[in-house]
């Protein structure tokens, strides 16, 4: 008995566990990823992990500029149907292949071709990819498509060794050419990365190993961070921060993202046979009668960004826009208008995570006053998407995680045929003005074309944008270089720890 | 009893039929596409198609269910349309923790349960069967969720007293995996414990308050310890029934408590199928968790027979 | 004495007013009595006791400690949390005893003609109840919920369906215990028929660990409701059960320890009161006693 009792006590006070590496990060997760296939992924978080296992062809500043990665230059032809990518020479990919111009068509061909991309609409305007020389390649077009260089900072710009990928399951055992490599995973407790050696820009990692850990909990996240079973954490909860700053251990590291929240009103179909479905008025009502600082304050604290558009603040193409503020009276006289009974019924479904649940509630409050009867329907999330896939919604909150180019924030949403437009809007003028968009590679003239359309899209009113999320980070004070960055990806280029 | 055994594991066969139709069906009048949340942002209609097509999603239900349970009769529970994992994998890499936490966790039930059940039954109407009574309560009062977090703030991040998760392996960490498993095993045990206490208290009165034994023990022909010892046995068949439902509750999964201590056992891979309709990995988990229970409850059938020879069981 | 004579310990009843004077005499079944009568009383005076509208929002009052105006302060959204402890009450008592009725009106029978009756009977009964104990909870309840759309209503159904096997096997364990006694014999012997000595003698013999489990359940059953409108599948916001407060009081626990205690104390309480009362109940009916 004293034997079990000492052995107890020993396990108890037992000095801390020393199986991690010396010299590793440990970092926790929100969710567990997918595939890390990057033609199959579908999930943020598994980006996160790619951010540090897979090298893409082009990189972004925290300022959302492009910068050289794999792909030293890119450059258009003067028809904007040629881009023409120069490669960085030496490199390899993990297990020694060598990187180079047919590495790249292999890649991209893969994504457009591959039965189970997902990576299609991405690079749906590539014709074909044409090896210029070993480091040149030029992707022809079959249209003018501005957001194609964004996408190949993302999961469409990450490059796979040709060979273990076409022979081997990437989707268990990707290959790629990025700082570490796969060591091991098991699912829903662990990835482990590990160094590669012959990283071309091996200099500026710090760490031998990195552990994703996935931790679904925010609360339990932080502890573990508090605890010092983490070094790092994502996607901190707005209210935890007050305490995580109080925490002289810790570190809170935040930058506006590129993420936002909307409002889906359905607008055809059954389901908008609704005066909030008929009538624009009382979509625009609906949305005067909502305070977005008040939410803003009362949900996350104040650390969200209002916003009425889906361009982030860090984008250059945000329109310059104020946020529009609460007006009960105006809204009141648009219901009037609209000669609509009071008060409006609106159901709206939305997730059943405890933010949204909050959003809901406080739109809720605030819509009240306004003379509308909002019933919410909590929905656990594989419903959620059929239910809102099949329009069978009058109005959802919908996320999104956000994109570098305005392309990826918009046109799938708003477009008659958009792949996420379940609110079925459909405005050919708008249609229009984003497919111009997309044809045009000058910012300035782009940048017109989207402000002409949000235009019209607020004033139809079948999506209501609420604010931009912030990346939340904790981390550990020791430590140190880490830059958080719009798109929530963690890049551990000179990122360095103290023990 | 031997032949007992035999005929009631080939009665094992229909049962475990009758659970995966069952499950099967209930699937299928879910709600929710398994595709659209395999394609993310991806949703062409030939993208969902071939998915579909892929999965076997776009056969007849009948069709899909006698595909599985072929690929069953070979050994094989199909792969997940998440992460592409081979089902028997995925258990095998799970069962061992779910079965390790649930030894734990009863092991700590019945330690506590038992004993605080006796106790307050020879004492009952005191302030030790009150405090006990009050004790045990107050462990199922609370949702294993919240006593979670709270344990973890209390010894992870106040004390540092344990790690708030971090699960390792049994086999190549021992220290490490017990120190993670504690906290679990203990919001789960005292939960249960909460049950046995009152179930063990109440057996007990119920057999000490039966005439023969209260003739005996005024007359003082019985010796207390004597009376304990006979009135504990007849009061093992709920205690039995109870240990044996609850430990094959606890293989289908301590969802909440693996959830909020991160801990990779069956709990939390259903709850991500079931949340991503991930067919495949319902049925496995579920022929395995069918399994255990007819396993425990043949248990507890025979070990009705060997607390009292007189008992009958049919079957 | 003739061999078919029952013992006096099998004799099942007892005039009822020495039950109540039996149960009266219990002090602590009483103040189990007394506790559930005030939580319903609570459940049923909600609007007439609650200091606020359980959903009026203020949002200059978001997690503010109690106070005077707010004695068990406010919560996420600024609501007074004593009014929605006071409404929760409604959702929570009727989420614990609607679900453990419906389990224990499918379980008892079950478990009855499963041990009575054994044989065919009970193997076809036993596999039904394995299948459903395997079944996980969640996916029934998402079922359920998508076939009769969420409410409190069917997630009580779900939450009781799943309860039931429990009780099952339970009945069934209890009866097979109580068959094996010598007045079962003699009953059978003296040719009662199998109706009457299942009510009379088996069922009265079996009903302690049912009456226990039954108490013990309804607290499973609170905190499995908190579960289920956490999924959308149970109380839809802003409407409150104590569960439900619980479950965002959770996220604040360092922050505003207050949001949980309150709700936790009150379902403590409740759990209290219903095991107290079962004990007095169980007393008071048991055939052996008195």
């Amino acid at each position: 008995m004293k034997r079990i009792a000492l052995t107890l006590a020993g396990l108890l006070l037992g000095a801390a566990h020393g199986a991690e590496a010396a010299n590793g990060l440990r970092i926790g997760l929100q969710e567990d990823p997918d595939f890390l296939d990057p033609a199959r992924a579908r999930s943020y978080v598994s980006r996160i992990v790619f951010a540090s296992l897979c090298d893409k062809l082009i990189d972004t500043t925290p300022d959302l500029k492009f910068v050289p990665a794999l792909a030293l230059s890119w450059t258009w032809s003067p028809d904007n149907k040629v881009l023409t990518l120069k490669l960085r020479p030496g490199v390899t990919f993990q297990d020694g292949e060598a990187f180079d111009a047919e590495a790249v068509k292999y890649n991209l061909d893969r994504y457009r071709t591959l039965p189970e991309s997902l990576r299609k609409s991405e690079v749906a305007s590539i014709d074909h990819v044409d090896v210029v020389d070993p480091l040149t390649v030029a992707l022809v077009l079959k249209q003018p498509d501005a957001a194609l260089v964004a996408q190949l900072t993302d999961r469409s710009g990450m490059m796979m060794a040709p060979k273990a990928t076409a022979t081997g399951n990437p989707a268990a055992a990707p290959v790629c050419s990025g700082p570490y490599k796969l060591t091991e995973r098991v699912a829903q407790d662990r990835i482990v990365l590990d160094r590669f050696p012959a990283y071309w820009n091996a200099g500026a990692y710090h760490f031998d190993r990195v552990t994703f850990m996935p931790i679904p909990d925010t609360t339990v996240r932080l502890a573990n961070l508090q605890s010092g079973g983490l070094d790092m954490i994502e996607r901190m909860a707005a209210t935890d921060v007050k305490s995580a700053e109080a925490d002289a251990k810790l570190q809170v590291l935040s930058v506006p993202g590129l993420g936002f929240m909307t409002l889906e009103f359905n607008v055809t179909g059954d389901n908008a046979k609704t005066p909030v479905g008929q009538d624009k008025r009382v979509r625009q009502a609906f949305d005067l009668a909502i305070d977005r600082e008040a939410l803003n304050a009362a949900v996350y604290e104040g650390r969200y960004t209002p916003g009425s558009q889906p361009f982030a603040p860090a984008s250059p193409y945000h329109l310059d826009q104020p946020v529009p503020g609460r007006d009960v009276e105006k809204a009141k006289a648009l219901l009037k208008a609209a000669g609509v009974a009071l008060p409006v019924t609106v159901k709206m479904t939305l997730g059943n995570d405890t933010n949204t649940q909050q959003l809901g509630q406080v739109i809720q409050a605030m819509t009240a006053e306004a003379g509308f009867d909002l019933q919410l329907q909590t929905t656990e999330f594989a419903t959620l998407l059929s239910q809102n896939g099949a329009g069978n919604f009058q109005t959802t909150m919908v996320g999104w995680s956000g994109r570098v180019d305005p392309d990826g924030n918009i046109h799938q949403f708003v477009t008659c045929k958009g792949g996420l437009n379940d609110m079925k809007y459909c405005n050919p003028a708008v249609d229009a003005l984003l497919n111009e968009a997309r044809a045009v590679t000058d910012p300035a003239a782009r940048k017109a074309k989207y402000a002409a359309a949000m235009k019209i899209i607020q004033d139809d009113k079948p999506i209501t944008y609420l604010d931009f999320e912030p990346r939340i980070f904790g981390a550990v004070k020791t430590l140190k270089g880490f830059v958080p960055h719009p798109d929530g990806m963690i890049r551990l280029q000179n990122v360095t720890l103290d023990r | 009893m031997l032949s007992f055994i035999g005929r009631r594991l080939l009665l094992a066969i229909p049962t475990l039929v009758l659970v995966s139709v069952f499950t099967f069906s209930l699937q299928k009048l879910l709600p929710g596409d398994p595709v659209l949340t395999l394609a993310g942002e991806e949703r062409s209609p030939e993208v969902l198609a071939m998915l579909r097509h892929k999965y076997h999603l776009d056969d007849p239900a009948p069709v899909q269910y006698l595909h599985w349970i072929g690929g069953v009769l070979h050994g094989d529970l199909g792969v997940s349309l998440k992460t592409d994992q081979p089902v028997v994998q995925m258990i095998g890499q799970k069962l061992p923790i779910t079965i390790e936490l649930a030894l734990l966790a009863m092991a700590i039930a019945l330690l506590l349960g038992i004993p605080a059940g006796v106790l307050a039954a020879t004492r009952k109407g005191t302030a030790v069967d009150l405090g006990a009574n009050v004790l045990a309560l107050s462990g199922i009062s609370v949702p294993p969720f919240w006593l979670g977090v709270l344990m973890i703030l209390l010894f992870a991040v106040k004390l540092h007293w344990l790690p708030a998760s971090g699960f390792a392996p049994l086999l190549e960490d021992p220290v490490q995996n017990l120190r993670t498993m504690l906290m679990p095993s203990l919001v789960i045990g005292a939960a249960l414990s909460a049950s046995l206490m009152r179930h063990t208290r109440g057996a007990m009165l119920a057999v000490l308050r039966a005439d023969y034994i209260r003739t005996a023990r005024a007359k003082g022909l019985l010796a207390p310890s004597v009376v304990l010892k006979h009135a504990f046995r007849n009061a093992l068949v709920p205690i039995v029934t109870l240990t044996t439902l609850l430990f094959g509750e606890l293989i289908g999964g301590a969802v909440l408590t693996e959830q909020v201590f991160t801990i990779p056992g069956f709990g939390k891979m259903i709850v991500d199928a079931v949340f991503t309709r991930d067919y495949a990995v319902v049925q496995g988990v579920v022929l395995c968790v069918a399994c255990a229970f007819v396993l425990l409850n043949l248990l507890a059938d025979v070990l009705y027979v060997v607390i009292n020879p007189r008992l009958r069981v049919g079957a | 004495m003739t061999d078919v004579a029952l013992p006096a310990r099998a004799v099942p009843r007892r005039p009822r007013n020495r039950a109540l004077a039996a149960f009266l005499r219990n002090r602590a079944a009483v103040a189990g009595a007394v506790v559930v009568l005030v939580f319903v009383a609570v459940a049923v005076l909600a609007p007439l006791l609650a200091p606020f509208d359980p959903l009026k929002t203020n949002f200059l009052l978001i997690r503010k400690a109690p106070s005077a105006a707010h004695w068990l302060g406010t919560d996420d959204l600024g609501r007074d949390i004593l009014s929605r402890l006071l409404f929760g009450a409604r959702a929570s008592l009727l989420a614990g005893c609607i679900s453990v009725a419906i389990a224990l009106a499918i379980g008892v029978p079950v478990g009855l003609l499963s041990g009575y009756f054994g044989g065919w009977i009970d193997g076809v009964l036993s596999r039904v109840v394995e299948a459903l104990l395997s079944c996980p909870f969640l996916v029934l309840a998402i079922a359920l919920g998508a076939f009769l759309g969420p409410s409190l209503g069917n997630a009580m159904i779900a939450i009781g369906l799943s309860a039931m096997p429990i009780f099952a096997r339970l009945t069934r364990g209890q009866v097979l215990a109580v068959k094996a006694e010598d007045y079962i014999a003699g009953a059978r012997a003296i040719g009662l028929p199998d109706r009457w000595i299942v009510l009379r003698y088996v069922l009265p013999n079996a009903l302690a660990p049912i009456v226990v489990q039954a108490t013990l359940a309804i607290a499973g059953a609170i905190i499995a409701e908190a579960s289920l409108s956490f999924l959308g599948l149970g109380q839809q916001p802003p409407a409150p059960s104590w569960g439900s407060m619980l479950n965002t009081a959770k996220n604040f626990l360092d922050q505003a320890p207050w949001m949980s205690i309150s709700p936790g104390a009150a379902i403590f309480a409740a759990v209290l009161g219903f095991n107290l009362l079962g004990d007095g109940l169980r007393d008071a009916l048991d055939p052996k006693e008195g």
